[in-house]
Formats: C-alpha cells, sequence, structure tokens
C-alpha cells in the first residue's frame, strides 16, 4: 500500500506542472490585451508601454512562463495586476472560505444524500424509494442560482431570519459566521446530495444483492447490522470516489453561489479575475485548486484502503 | 432590520465591534455592482473605486449638484492668464497621517499622477506642463495653451491629493493603505468583500459628515442587491436597475432617486481606426444618416429602460451646461431614411456587422434597433462578446459599428476630445475632422461661457450631420435608499457624497 501511495505522490508533481503549463497556455488564447483593461480609458502609448514593460507583457511567452513558475516555486504567486495585492494573501484570505462553503456544503450533501440512497435502496419500489427519487431529481434539476435567489427572498427579505449576503470569517464570529453560510452552503449541498443519493442508492442495491449480504442474514444478524455495517460500508466505496470529486469541485469555487451570496471565495475571485484579464490571479487560483483537488483523490485512495481491507494487499 | 432567529441560534445583524467613541455615530453599509480595483488615486480607474475614494482622498476641487465646480482643499482659484491658474490652498488642513496639505503636497502628488508607472491621470494632465510654489499655500499651474478644461480635471481623480510621506513609505503598494485627506480614512480592504472606511476626528469639514463607519460591498447580482435593501443588510444600493426601478419606488421603506448622468451610450463607428479601411458604412455618411432615422430613440429607452434613461442625439445630457436645448431631436422618418439608402445606391439588404457587449441591456438596444433599422433595408448583424474582447477589437479597428457607453466628464471637452479628436487614443473612430479639432480647440480656450457654448453648437451640428457616433441615449442614475437616508444630493457624476447625509431620528 505504501508502494501505491508513493507512487501516486510522485504523479502529483508533473500533474501540476502540467497544469500550470496549460493554464498559462490557454489563458493566452483569451482575446484582449490585459494592458488597454489596466489601462482603463486612459491610451497613453507610454503609459500602455510602461505596464506591458512593468507586467513583462513585453517579454516572450516562454520568458513569461519561466519567469513566473520561478517564482512560484520560491513560493511567490506574483500579484494581482488589477488590485495590485500579492496573489499568496489573496489565496490565503479566500481558501478558508471556499473550506468552510465547501465543508459545509458537503456535510450537508452526505447528511442529505447517503442515507436517502440507503433508504431508497432498502425500500425499493415503495413510496420511500419513489419520495427519494423525487427528491433527488428536485435536487438536480433546480438551477443554483434560481434556488439561492428564492432563498434569499423568502428567507432573508420575507421571514428576515438570516442575513441575505456576505461573509463573516468563524474566527471572528462563528455564529454569524454559520449565518451568512448555511444558505449558500444548502443550495451547493443541494444539488450534490442528490447525486450522491443516486450513487449510493445504485451501490446499495448491488451490494444487497452480493452474497455476503445473504450470509449475513442467514446467520441471523439484525437487519439494521446487514444493511450498516455489511452493505453500506461496501458501497461507499464509488460514494468516497465521487464525494472527493465533487468535494474537489466545491473547492474549485461555486462561482453562481458565491455571487448570488457575494461570497467573497474563490468562484467569485476567479470569475472577476478572468473578466479582468488579471492572469496572476487565475494562474495562481487554478494551481492551488488543482493542488486541493490532486490532494484530495490520494485522500480518497486512502479512504479506499480503510473501508475495504481486501484493497490492503494491492 | 435585526435577523430573528428561528433554529440553533444561528441569528445576527452583527455589526463589527467598535471603539466606544466611535459608537456614538451610526454606520453606514453602501453595495455597488462590482469590486474596485486598485485603491490608489493615481492608477485606479474604476467607477467603484472613484466612489470608495472619494470620501477618504478628497481633490483640490468638487462639483456640486448644479455641477459647478467648488472649492474643497482648496479655497479659490484665479486664472492669471488662459495658460496659468493659481489656487490657493485651504489652511490648516492635514493628510490623516499628519503631514500637512500644502503647496509642496500639491506639487508632489500632480507630478506622481502625471509620472507614475501605469499612472491613469497622465490624460487628463495633458495640456500640464509645470507645478510652482508661490508659498506653502499657493501653487502655480503653468499649460502648453489655453486650456480651461483643465480645472475641471482638479474636481476628479487628477486632483486628488496623497500625503507625500505615505506615498513615499509604500512606493507601488500605496494602493494597499492609500492616505489622503478626506472625512474618512481607509481601515480594511477584502478584495470582493468589502471596502471599510473610518471616520477621522478633527477634520475641518468632519461635522458635515454623519456615520463612524462606512463599508462598500460588491454585490454583482442586481436582484440579490435589492433583495439586501429591502432586508435591511444595506442602506444604499447604487445601482438599481431600470427594470426593478418600481420595486424600489413601490415600497415604503425604501426610496428612490432618479438623476442624470454625464455620459452616453452611443453606436461608434469605424472610419478607419488604426489605419484599417472602413466599409461604406464608415465612408459615406448618407448611409449613416440613414440608419440614424431609421431609429426611434424614445422607444429604445422605453422598451429597454422602461423609460428610465434619457432619449438623446448628442454627447452630453439635456442637464449639462453645455447642452443646446435649441437643437432638435431627431425623429424616426423612414421615407427619409431610404430616399438616402437609395441615393447612396447601396444594394438591399446592407449588412452592418454591430459589435455588442454582451450584457442583456446592451443586447436588447441592438436588438430593438435590428428591427428598426431592417425597415430600411438594413441586415443588422449582432456580434455579442464579453467587454474586454470588444475594447480589443475596437482597438484595432476590427469592427464595422461598436455599441459602447462613455462614464462621461463633467465639461463638455471630456465626452468629445478623447474619443474623436485626430489621433486621441480612445478615438476608436478613427475620426479625423481638422473643422472639429480646431472647433473643440476653441472651446476649450476660454473660460466665457457664451462663447464656449456657441462653439459646441457648431460642434453638436457638425457631429449630427457627419455621424462618427450615433448617441443613442444618456443614461441616468438611479441609487435605492433606505428610507431612513435623508441628505442625499444628487450630482450627475453619479458619485455618492456623503457630506450632509444621515439617518433620521
Amino acid at each position: 500500500m505504501r508502494g501505491h501511495l508513493g507512487v501516486r505522490f510522485a504523479q502529483v508533481i508533473p500533474t501540476l506542472l502540467l497544469v500550470s503549463i496549460m493554464v498559462f497556455c490557454l489563458q493566452q488564447l483569451m482575446p484582449g490585451d490585459p494592458a488597454l483593461v489596466l489601462a482603463g480609458e486612459e491610451r497613453d502609448p507610454e503609459v500602455l508601454e510602461q505596464i506591458r514593460r512593468e507586467l513583462k507583457l513585453d517579454q516572450p511567452l516562454v520568458f513569461q512562463y519561466f519567469y513566473w513558475i520561478g517564482n512560484v516555486l520560491q513560493g511567490d504567486l506574483g500579484f494581482s495586476w488589477r488590485i495590485r495585492q500579492p496573489v499568496t494573501e489573496l489565496v490565503a484570505t479566500k481558501l478558508p472560505v471556499t473550506l468552510q462553503l465547501a465543508t459545509m456544503a458537503f456535510i450537508i450533501a452526505v447528511f442529505i444524500g447517503v442515507p436517502m440512497g440507503v433508504l431508497s435502496a432498502v425500500k425499493k419500489n415503495t413510496f420511500w424509494d419513489y419520495l427519494a427519487n423525487g427528491i433527488g431529481l428536485a435536487g438536480l434539476s433546480t438551477p443554483n442560482f434560481w434556488l439561492g435567489i428564492m432563498l434569499i427572498l423568502l428567507v432573508s427579505v420575507h421571514l428576515g431570519w438570516l442575513p441575505p449576503s456576505g461573509y463573516v470569517p468563524l474566527t471572528e464570529d462563528w455564529r454569524q459566521s454559520l449565518a451568512t453560510t448555511i444558505m449558500p452552503a444548502f443550495v451547493l449541498g443541494n444539488a450534490i446530495s442528490a447525486v450522491l443519493m443516486r450513487h449510493t442508492r445504485s451501490a446499495m442495491l448491488t451490494a444487497l444483492q452480493q452474497d455476503y449480504v445473504r450470509t449475513a442474514r442467514a446467520k441471523g444478524l439484525s437487519e439494521h447490522l446487514v444493511v450498516i455495517k455489511h452493505a453500506l460500508r461496501n458501497a461507499l466505496v464509488p460514494v468516497v470516489t465521487l464525494g472527493a470529486l465533487e468535494l474537489g469541485t466545491l473547492l474549485s469555487g461555486a462561482v453562481l453561489t458565491e455571487q448570488v451570496f457575494s461570497i467573497p471565495g474563490f468562484g467569485k475571485m476567479i470569475v472577476d479575475a478572468v473578466f479582468n484579464r488579471d492572469y496572476p490571479v487565475v494562474q495562481g487560483v487554478v494551481l492551488v485548486t488543482a493542488t486541493v483537488y490532486v490532494m484530495l483523490n490520494l485522500v480518497a485512495d486512502v479512504l479506499y484502503v480503510m473501508i475495504n481491507p481486501r484493497l490492503r494487499g494491492a | 432590520m435585526t435577523y430573528r432567529t428561528p433554529l440553533l441560534g444561528l441569528l445576527a445583524a452583527l455589526p463589527l465591534a467598535l471603539p466606544a467613541a466611535a459608537q456614538e455615530l451610526p454606520q453606514l453599509r453602501v453595495a455597488f455592482s462590482e469590486d474596485a480595483d486598485v485603491m490608489d488615486p493615481t492608477t485606479g480607474r474604476a467607477y467603484v473605486q472613484r466612489v470608495a475614494l472619494l470620501n477618504m482622498c478628497e481633490s483640490l476641487f468638487d462639483y456640486n449638484s448644479k455641477m459647478q465646480i467648488v472649492p474643497r482643499l482648496a479655497l479659490s482659484y484665479e486664472w492669471a492668464d488662459p495658460q496659468t491658474l493659481v489656487v490657493k490652498l485651504r489652511p490648516n488642513v492635514s493628510f490623516n497621517d499628519g503631514t500637512p496639505v500644502d503647496a509642496a503636497a500639491v506639487k508632489y502628488s500632480i507630478e506622481r499622477h502625471q509620472t507614475f508607472t501605469g499612472s491613469a491621470r497622465r490624460g487628463d494632465l495633458g495640456s500640464l506642463t509645470a507645478v510652482e510654489i508661490v508659498d506653502p499655500l499657493t501653487v502655480r499651474f503653468k499649460l502648453k495653451g489655453p486650456d480651461v478644461v483643465f480645472l475641471s480635471q482638479l474636481g476628479v481623480r487628477a486632483g486628488v491629493l496623497v500625503s507625500p510621506t505615505a506615498s513615499e513609505a509604500a512606493g507601488k503598494d500605496f494602493g494597499q493603505r492609500p492616505v489622503c485627506a478626506g472625512p474618512y480614512r481607509f481601515l480594511e480592504r477584502v478584495a470582493q468583500d468589502r471596502i471599510v472606511l473610518e471616520k477621522v476626528p478633527n477634520y475641518w469639514d468632519g461635522a458635515n459628515y454623519h456615520f463612524s463607519r462606512i463599508t462598500f460591498r460588491p454585490i454583482a447580482d442586481s436582484t440579490v442587491r435589492l433583495a439586501n435593501l429591502r432586508a435591511g443588510a444595506i442602506d444604499i444600493n447604487m445601482s438599481v436597475p431600470p427594470t426593478l426601478a418600481d420595486e424600489v419606488r413601490k415600497d415604503p421603506k425604501l426610496k428612490l432617486y432618479t438623476f442624470d448622468g454625464i455620459g452616453y451610450t452611443g453606436l461608434t463607428v469605424n472610419m478607419g481606426r488604426n489605419n484599417t479601411t472602413p466599409g461604406p458604412f464608415g465612408t459615406d455618411k448618407r448611409i449613416r444618416q440613414a440608419f440614424d432615422l431609421a431609429i426611434d430613440r424614445e422607444a429604445i429607452v422605453n422598451v429597454v429602460f422602461n423609460g428610465v434613461h434619457a432619449a438623446n442625439a448628442y454627447p452630453v445630457p439635456a442637464t449639462s451646461p453645455f447642452f443646446d436645448a435649441t437643437l432638435p431631436q431627431p425623429k424616426r422618418d423612414v421615407a427619409r431614411a431610404k430616399a438616402l439608402m437609395a441615393a447612396a445606391g447601396v444594394k438591399l439588404p446592407f449588412v452592418v456587422p454591430l459589435t455588442v457587449i454582451n450584457n442583456p441591456e446592451a443586447v436588447q438596444v441592438a436588438e430593438v434597433m435590428q428591427s428598426m433599422v431592417a425597415e430600411v433595408g438594413f441586415e443588422l448583424k449582432l456580434n455579442t462578446m464579453e467587454f474586454v474582447s470588444t475594447l480589443n477589437a475596437a482597438d484595432k479597428g476590427d469592427y464595422v459599428g461598436w455599441t459602447v457607453g462613455w462614464t462621461g466628464r463633467p465639461d463638455a471637452d471630456g465626452n468629445l476630445r478623447d474619443l474623436l479628436y485626430t489621433g486621441a487614443g480612445t478615438n476608436y473612430v478613427g475620426y479625423k475632422n481638422p473643422e472639429f479639432d480646431t472647433l473643440l480647440d476653441q472651446a476649450r480656450s476660454t473660460a466665457d461661457m457664451a462663447v464656449r457654448k456657441a462653439a459646441y453648437r457648431k460642434i453638436y451640428s457638425l457631429l449630427r450631420d457627419d455621424l462618427p457616433i450615433i448617441y443613442l441615449y444618456s443614461p441616468r442614475w438611479n441609487f435605492g435608499m433606505a428610507a431612513k437616508v435623508e441628505g442625499f444630493d444628487p450630482v450627475a457624476d453619479g458619485m455618492l457624497r456623503l457630506g450632509g447625509v444621515k439617518f433620521a431620528r
């Protein structure tokens, strides 16, 4: 197992290098000269030249890439061209926001999706199955931005229960922090819970037909133990894979949800950066996100082994 | 409004902890539609940046609600001759780090605007040759030639003074902790989340400011911005779209301020930008005149903007002192438009590719025009793309027509020179008209308003005939506010001046 994890860990470096090359090259395809954007309504050729010189935009692309990646290797992600703040500082400010939102959304998704999937599989073709499927379908088909706006109008404007938008860090006031993030976390978690529910149901249906489940029942184990300890544990392997992927997606920033609730996370930052051709921010955020994503997949690998002892010898 | 906790005690209206002294005054929460760029008055470009900056970084002059220039850090001014402006400074004023506001600070700040890398103020100060210190409270501005418009530049960001001490210490990072002279000082900024200002004790005009803190929040979605206002999470929404204006108007807890701006939205025509060869739309003014006669500006603003904006075929709004009400607003005339197309001898349908910024309102305006001009034989092909891409295409001259707005300047010169003067950087038209250039130069060479207005009248007539830009409408500002906010005096530049603004008791 150590060897397997070692190989996976070694794959991280070329993966991230590839990501850095791809994000650098792809953003060059975006139309629009960043110097023009930064100059705004000012079109003095000398000012445009100054901007290009300062940002190294007058240098060949290969030089620009190595200049950037060289700094990255020294822990410097550059500075935002638009707001002139270090990207590392911006990432450090946004990462806790995105982490908090993603974690809350994921917890909500797991607590709704997995039990619903289990219930749906165990009570197959009953009212509970249809109900769980209906809720899952609704969750999948409801657009996040619509649900978000509806929740704001209902919960904040009409009922006055929660603040409609904004963010307060956990360290500043945990109650207010939860109050500002619970709605966006629910919106995000809602869609993922539907996906988790469908996968859990499918995996559980397969697991419940396996010989070891029949054996467990024949041994006289209670249905509760059969479902939770035997069937669910085996069914969770594909669910963990999916969960890791969904969590990774959440960490890359939930653009629409962050936009609707004015949550200052990765999603909002990267969208603003793309529209303003703020390349260092785009590159920095994508690289950090990719790192987190790859690490999460490593964690998922470890979890497989913990859940399924048969993989320990692999 | 206080949020009522239904479950789990998750609640809370939660002002940040404040020092005891500052708690005597309430806080003001303001939302605008996008995040500001760098908070440096020299390099900042965004409108919202200026809004946030205005109450903490004062200029030498400012504008009142009649768009008249009024002194702020300056005490008075005098034109020694058309090329020399003498400004006396307000005595006993300090920057927020204690550095005195004096002639040396003025010279430092203005020269910083001229020379700082990536300065966005360089063009505004293009006619300035030297800043001379006459005495500690008097400065003399020497200009290249007669330019009365220069004074108006000192009322916007080019006239903002920065603390030389703080600027020297911070260097390029000044925008991260700007220090200026103003009733508020910079407290913190969290990108995409908030910019917080804090009231300065003992500012010369401090008694006129009634909030302990100002928090600016970017909220991109207009529906959500309005929901925040209705829920009491913000006090002022600086951007209510015309389609939501009625909701604010009808809500007894809110009030709406609708007032004229200083900019315009128009259809910019490529007449040879960047030495490109324009097609017939750019070379034959009869085709542009036919297009102009085929559109109904009133219908456009009524259909797309619920009548909030003002239909206008001229580069300055009707409330500008430089507007000429005796000039006619064109009416739609399909028969005359068809006659002009026939005279131009073009094959119908005449295709005009139109570059459109991909926001819903701009696209709707283009679609309404598309159906109007089709009656005359135009086939308007819409090419929608995001703003930066349109800007790039326009800069290269890679377009035929482009619907775009100009934020506007208080002086009419600012709505014309940069956009149509031969060789100007933002002359995306590629317009070259010596008669226009001469008239524009004449208009800025004297402070006599009657002479200036006469020159602008000729300019407007010339532009109406030539149509390098087919002006469509003058946008109006829509500010939504909680009913308790009082004392707001709208100014056409769309800034939020907080002097005199307070909450009703």
